[in-house]
């Protein structure tokens, strides 16, 4: 049962619990007028701490989409935090308005503490560099709906692998399914770090470490680029030095194979170029979509939503 | 060689790391008490070396979790009568709460004001507890 449980990582779920979240994301894929009002009545509060265009705009048409509403701040100078209200706090506090709380916050751990406080399901949108769980299932989504399966996959991350909580949350999910590999891709100083690698070792599965995108990119099922981010760089000239070090092109493309896909969180700088867009594996605009169809799901299934759809209430 | 008389009633902490006896003499706050507490630095032991040890003669709950974090390999043992009654060979704890601090100047449990957080046991060989909130791993 996932009613009125919290998502803080990926690992809360089990992988039947994930499969049941992805089944309903893809239900409501192919059919998303049967469950435009199935939210009426309730309210989610979005709590935006640190500033997402992409991640507050799919939670809240998610929400929109199934009818119900949203209340919340995207600068929190304008919440009580200005004023010096602690976390715990203001999620006792929400939680007495809101249905379920949605957190993105830069402090790594904030939403596992606020979900110790709130009343509600709480939805980690992001803690600092620690875990991304939503975009986790974005992803999971994406390859689903591309790949046959979840397992038996050589997946190849590429970028920041130290500081990107995306990569942290779907290598840590993806290592619990039959039968994936990895290929970790980085500059030397931006490792996976070593937590994230003895997770995958525990489960099992293998990987290797290398900082040649051209070498690794022919063996591939899955590339997932991602952006090397100002924001968790003390020096500005450590991130100048290392943020184009590597960038997917039209010719590094011509090296992988036909059936490889190309994903990311977005937003995206130098690291994939434009020419790359129009090439059929480019599937990262497409995982936007994918983004809020299973933040649909997932609400759903948090506040134990009724989902049956019109044919099966006949 | 000092000769510390035999205890009759107490606990005797033994096996502790050299030069680690006094930390432990502090963590537990032996120096507020009025019975008689005895700390030994570098005893010869067949076993490891030097050693220290420490004798308290008195009946002192003990928090085995500040025990086992600063030096696991010691042992506790409870004398009535002269005779030993019972002995307790410590081990790193899986789960400590509210002695460790984590260092992850990027954690909310550095920010907010928290009663006290839980660190887990994560490698036992290296002595790593990771932070409940942020899984950042604090070495003793």
């Amino acid at each position: 049962m996932l009613k009125n449980r919290n998502l803080i990582a990926p690992n809360d779920f089990t992988n039947q619990e994930l499969n049941e979240i992805l089944l309903l994301a893809r239900e409501i894929v192919n059919r998303p007028d049967f469950f435009c009002k199935k939210a009426e009545g309730k309210i989610l509060a979005s709590l935006f701490y640190e500033p997402s265009t992409r991640t507050k705009f799919s939670f809240d048409t998610a929400m929109l989409r199934l009818g119900g509403q949203v209340i919340g701040f995207s600068d929190p100078l304008t919440s009580s935090t200005a004023k010096g209200e602690t976390v715990a706090d203001s999620a006792k506090t929400i939680s007495k308005y809101a249905d379920i709380i949605v957190v993105r916050h830069p402090k790594e751990g904030t939403a596992l503490l606020m979900s110790k406080y709130a009343e509600c399901p709480v939805i980690n949108a992001g803690d600092g560099g620690h875990q991304h769980p939503t975009q986790t299932l974005t992803d999971l989504l994406t390859i689903a709906s591309n790949k046959s399966s979840l397992c038996n996959l050589k997946i190849g991350v590429c970028g920041d692998l130290k500081f990107g909580r995306t990569i942290h949350s779907l290598v840590t999910c993806l290592s619990g399914f039959e039968g994936n590999s990895f290929v970790f891709i980085s500059p030397e100083e931006l490792r996976m770090p070593s937590y994230i690698k003895e997770k995958v070792a525990e489960k099992g599965k293998s990987f290797i470490e290398t900082n040649d995108l051209e070498a690794a990119i022919g063996d591939l099922d899955i590339l997932y680029m991602s952006r090397v981010q100002r924001e968790r760089f003390v020096s500005e000239e450590e991130y100048l030095r290392l943020k184009d070090y590597f960038i997917l092109t039209a010719d590094k493309m011509a090296l992988a194979r036909k059936d490889m896909i190309v994903m990311h969180p977005l937003p995206r700088v130098n690291e994939i170029a434009t020419e790359v867009d129009a090439d059929p594996r480019a599937k990262y605009f497409d995982q936007v979509k994918f983004g809020m169809y299973v933040r649909m799901a997932l609400i759903m299934k948090l506040l134990g939503l009724d989902e049956s759809t019109p044919e099966e209430d006949k | 060689m000092i000769n510390v008389s035999k205890l009759k009633k107490g606990i005797v902490i033994d096996h502790i790391t050299a030069g680690t006896g006094y930390k432990l003499f502090s963590q537990l706050h032996l120096d507020e008490l009025d019975d008689v507490v005895v700390l030994m630095r570098n005893v010869d032991s067949r076993k490891m070396g030097k050693k220290d040890l420490i004798k308290i003669e008195t009946d002192l709950a003990l928090d085995f979790t500040v025990l086992g974090l600063i030096d696991p390999g010691i042992t506790v043992t409870y004398v009535e009568d002269g005779n030993r009654i019972k002995k307790v060979k410590l081990t790193l704890p899986e789960k400590v709460e509210g002695i460790l601090k984590c260092h992850n100047p990027r954690c909310i449990s550095n920010t907010e004001k928290l009663e006290s957080t839980t660190f887990y046991l994560v490698d036992a060989k290296k002595k790593e507890y990771a932070c409940e909130y942020c899984e950042a791993r604090t070495q003793l």
